[in-house]
């Protein structure tokens, strides 16, 4: 017979502990924690807390040797958000997390709640989000699959994110067959707060009531945290039960609700509910805070009828948040959520046990040590290998015809206008916003003169032929994209997609990308102050290209002075600074135009990339330039055609060969000035040992034309426009 | 000109509002919460964008109904003027002040983009401000703005000069008949309108083409 408290609850079996994702000498160690064996409920929560998406148990070693810390961060990584000082006493508090898994098994809802996650992250934190980005991969265009992932996955980022009332203001579409079985959906959101109003959620104070707000449970999300670390196989489908469902309306009462109750002085300590639900967020508060906590689950409000304990613990219902409150200020804090129709319930207390302890029914279901489960969960150094270095290049074929190669670059997947999906986010709500996409960043006024720069980056291929280059290259390129519309570069947060760790190759990747980006990081004076790691991007042994996502945000002193790619004058010359193209290793001309991915990636020398950067961004703030574009995919050709097209403008550009054209060596940028103006920044440039050169002229005459080769704006513009709708409309 | 915006739970514009109409008319817009039951003397109301109650019914259905539309609609029929823009729009559909109703976009999917505004009437209280053909830019955000009525209707809206605004040289985002972005009832105090205006007045926004628009109010 079972004892009382196991009451009709499952016996505690091998199969049953690896069904939870629990390894057996995992298993073992929580049991020697206990020294008994566990109930059903402390399974589900050790197996919640434990999984690698919450306990970054594979990861911990190499994100702790991460440079996380610079004259203006406030808040690093380890909350639910980073948060930067950018002066007059503002914060700006953001994160990028990835919901893969589940936008794969439920495109719509899984990218949906993905947004309403990472708004949750930044909101409980006292900000109001005012802009928010998203990077999306998916599988090849011809997979049957990714049509359809496209359409829900976009669909559902706008969804929620439009109706929430955030404005979407960059990201990235890449599409490429290692993704064919797990699409990557990594939303990020930043929020502006006052740095005398940030909220944490570490508990502080013994017997203080422990307050549950915002949506109800109900059985949605149950074990969603431990699916998104495991890989796939062909029954993923069968895993949508697992997948939450998001309600932006109830979210958007929730951030007003938070706001005010913030601004009234009650809160103490607050976390979302996003991953494993109540069961983290609580620990977590608890761990942080050397606390226990003591949950009765019968005051938690429910959807529906004769939910259990397990089931309450391990809930991933959205839009639910979990406060200490100061006792004096109950009252008034419940008033503030009934005004917004959201619940609002004490579900518990803080205590001095360091148990963590849920009563259900007069029964204890789980009395669990508190900081075993939160920050002292079990950690491990996977064995890695350095992957294959690519054999180098050689010379790569000239084009048969380059007019053709070029529209066929411009007009590929990866490189055509995302149109289609960015007209499907709103980009102007708040009515901030100074650059919406479409250029290199995107820019949204604090108040006044002062704005903030966002962008998101990483070329997933440099990365798979040298994560250490790549990883360094996500990092360099973020940067260059906030230096373009003349931001200084502060900080970013960091979004690691990868394959199975336990895969010595893929933790070779893992561990090499975070070399490649710490270093950039220490070399940009680019600290990270957030991020996630999102591990089992595999399906039947097929790992995604490893994904390192950097989101970076950077500051705008003064607005007037902002900088955008399109070309604005006919007669201005055009520049070109860091140099002429001559690495074809891994570029888009050579996969588009000759079908082969092959070679290193382009090298990046982070002392260049700063020189080069600096230089920038003091001609942008000199008003010298005109326009200022950053070389990358595509190299040189799309560079000049992209500010060609969002300028309505023509060129003539010198007659330059294939490698020049489309080689996409790194620190390089594209600018424009007057002729006078070019004079002297070639002179200035010099004196610093920096390499500019003229390399044509913007011209009225309606084409593109390197050398005696003509590309009419018109003809470029359909091929650039038509790829994507041409494709989601079948 | 004293005005009042209306916030619903779920309303996303409010404060777009709010700040075009401080930004031109100097004066700070009172903000009324939807369950309070009595306007404050004001010469303008305002039914703002977003998703009131996240339109989880028919957009604009359950907001139609809150307590303060009641004395909205009994003022508007007594004169007051009172301009919906996006959902405000179709709230105000909803509520019967003004005729026809908002679809989904005949592409079934949010659009977000610059469009071009062409002045059909300028003699209204948000339009004196411009000539009659004048085409400006003007952003519109929905995913429902395909507007709809009976014949009989449009032939009234259009033998009345009731069309306010129309979709211009091919822009039309979301296949509403006759290119209809805007109307106004038969006495001519309300005025609805799928585009919005409030996100284009400082040059942060691009263009500050709908400034005089709201201009239009200082003279009205």
């Amino acid at each position: 017979m079972q004892s009382k408290t196991h009451n009709q609850e499952p016996e505690i079996t091998a199969e049953l502990v690896a069904a939870h994702g629990l390894k057996p000498e995992e298993y073992k160690h929580f049991t020697e924690l206990l020294d008994r064996t566990p109930t059903f409920t402390e399974l589900g929560i050790c197996s919640a807390m434990w999984n690698e998406h919450c306990s970054y148990k594979s990861s911990k070693k190499w994100l702790k040797q991460l440079p996380t810390k610079g004259p203006r961060v406030i808040c690093g990584p380890g909350e639910n958000a980073g948060v930067i000082d950018i002066e007059d006493g503002d914060a700006i508090i953001f994160k990028m997390e990835s919901h893969n898994h589940p936008s794969f098994i439920e495109p719509y809802q899984g990218a949906a709640t993905g947004v309403g996650g990472i708004l949750r992250d930044v909101f409980t934190m006292g900000a109001r989000p005012i802009a928010a980005l998203n990077a999306l991969r998916f599988g090849d265009p011809s997979h049957p699959k990714t049509r359809h992932l496209v359409s829900g996955v976009v669909a559902g980022v706008g969804g929620y994110g439009n109706s929430f009332g955030v404005p979407t203001l960059g990201g990235e579409v890449n599409f490429h067959a290692r993704y064919n079985g797990n699409n990557l959906v990594n939303a990020m959101a930043v929020g502006l707060a006052r740095t005398d109003g940030i909220f944490y959620s570490k508990a502080k104070g013994v017997g203080l009531p422990v307050v549950y707000l915002g949506a109800k449970t109900g059985r949605d999300g149950i074990h969603g945290a431990t699916m998104a670390s495991a890989e796939f196989d062909d029954k993923a489908d069968e895993k949508r039960p697992t997948v939450q469902v998001g309600d932006p309306f109830t979210e958007k009462c929730l951030l007003e609700a938070c706001l005010e109750l913030m601004a009234s002085g009650a809160v103490i300590a607050i976390q979302d509910m996003g991953a494993a639900g109540l069961t983290c967020s609580a620990v977590e508060m608890g761990a942080k805070g050397d606390l226990g906590i003591e949950l009765n689950l019968d005051k938690v409000p429910c959807r529906e009828e004769g939910m259990t304990a397990y089931e309450m613990m391990l809930s991933e219902s959205q839009e639910r948040m979990l406060m200490v409150l100061r006792p004096e200020k109950e009252m008034e804090a419940e008033a503030i959520f009934k005004k917004w129709g959201l619940d609002f319930a004490i579900i518990g207390q803080t205590t001095d046990t360091l148990r963590f302890v849920i009563k259900h029914q007069g029964e204890v279901k789980a009395d669990l040590p508190i900081k075993q489960m939160g920050d002292e969960a079990p950690e491990y150094d996977r064995p890695w290998i350095e992957p294959k270095k690519p054999a180098a290049l050689g010379d790569v074929p000239v084009p048969n015809d380059l007019a053709a190669a070029i529209l066929k670059i411009v007009g590929s997947p990866d490189m055509c206008s995302r149109r289609w999906v960015w007209e499907q986010y709103d980009t102007r709500v708040q009515s901030n916003s100074a650059q919406i996409p479409g250029g290199d960043a995107g820019v949204v006024r604090i108040r006044g003169k002062k704005a903030i720069a966002v962008s998101s980056d990483v070329t997933p291929r440099y990365v798979e032929a040298d994560p250490f280059e790549g990883g360094k290259q996500a990092v360099a390129e973020c940067w260059r994209n906030l230096t373009c519309v003349g931001a200084e570069p502060i900080a970013i947060t960091d979004n690691l997609n990868f394959g199975n760790p336990e895969r010595p190759e893929v933790m070779g990747q893992f561990v090499l990308a975070l070399k490649g980006v710490g270093e950039a990081c220490r070399a940009l004076d680019f600290p990270i102050v957030s991020g996630n790691v999102s591990l089992y991007n595999e399906t039947n042994g097929q790992a995604i290209l490893p994904t390192p996502t950097i989101g970076g945000v950077g500051l705008l002193h003064d607005l007037s002075k902002m900088a955008t790619l399109k070309f604005k004058e006919a007669g201005e010359a055009i520049l070109l600074l860091g140099g002429h193209g001559t690495h074809l290793g891994q570029s888009i001309y050579l996969r588009e135009v000759w079908g082969r991915e092959e070679g290193p990636p382009p090298p990046v020398d982070l002392v260049k990339e700063r020189a080069h950067g600096n230089f920038i961004r003091g001609l942008i703030n000199d008003a010298a330039v005109t326009a200022v574009h950053d070389i990358s995919d595509g190299g040189l050709a799309s560079a000049v055609i992209e500010m060609a097209l969002a300028g309505n403008l023509g060129a003539q550009v010198d007659a330059l060969d294939h490698v020049q054209l489309f080689g996409e060596d790194q620190a390089r940028y594209v600018l424009t000035c007057s002729t006078k103006e070019a004079a002297k920044i070639i002179t200035q440039a010099h004196v610093k040992g920096i390499d500019v050169i003229r390399i044509g002229t913007v011209s009225g005459s309606g084409a593109v034309r390197f050398g005696t080769v003509s590309l009419p704006l018109s003809v470029l513009r359909d091929t650039h426009e038509s790829w994507f709708p041409k494709f989601m409309a079948g | 000109m004293k005005s009042a915006v209306i916030v619903f739970p779920g309303i996303n514009r409010d404060r777009d509002m709010m700040l075009a109409l401080e930004n031109v008319t100097g004066v700070k817009p009172i903000a009324v919460w939807h369950a309070d039951t009595e306007l404050p003397k004001v010469d303008l109301v305002v039914v703002p964008g977003g998703f009131s109650y996240g339109d989880y019914l028919r957009c604009g259905a359950i907001a139609a109904r809150s307590p303060i539309m009641s004395d909205v609609h009994a003022k508007a029929m007594k004169g007051l003027k009172v301009l919906g823009v996006c959902n405000g729009f179709q709230i105000l559909t909803e509520t019967g002040l003004l005729p026809g109703a908002l679809l989904r976009n005949g592409a079934l999917k949010f659009v977000c983009r610059d469009v071009k505004l062409r002045i059909e009437n300028n003699r209204t209280w948000f339009t004196n401000r411009l000539k009659k053909g004048d085409v400006v830019p003007c952003p519109v955000a929905h995913g429902e703005g395909n507007y709809i009525c009976d014949a009989e209707t449009l032939q009234r809206l259009e033998g009345e000069n009731r069309i306010v605004f129309r979709y211009a040289e091919g822009s039309n985002p979301n296949a509403a008949m006759n290119d209809i972005a805007g109307i106004m009832n038969e006495a001519g105090n309300v005025i609805g309108m799928m585009p919005h205006p409030e996100n284009m007045v400082e040059p942060l926004h691009g263009s500050t083409a709908c400034r005089p628009l709201f201009e239009s109010l200082l003279a009205a």
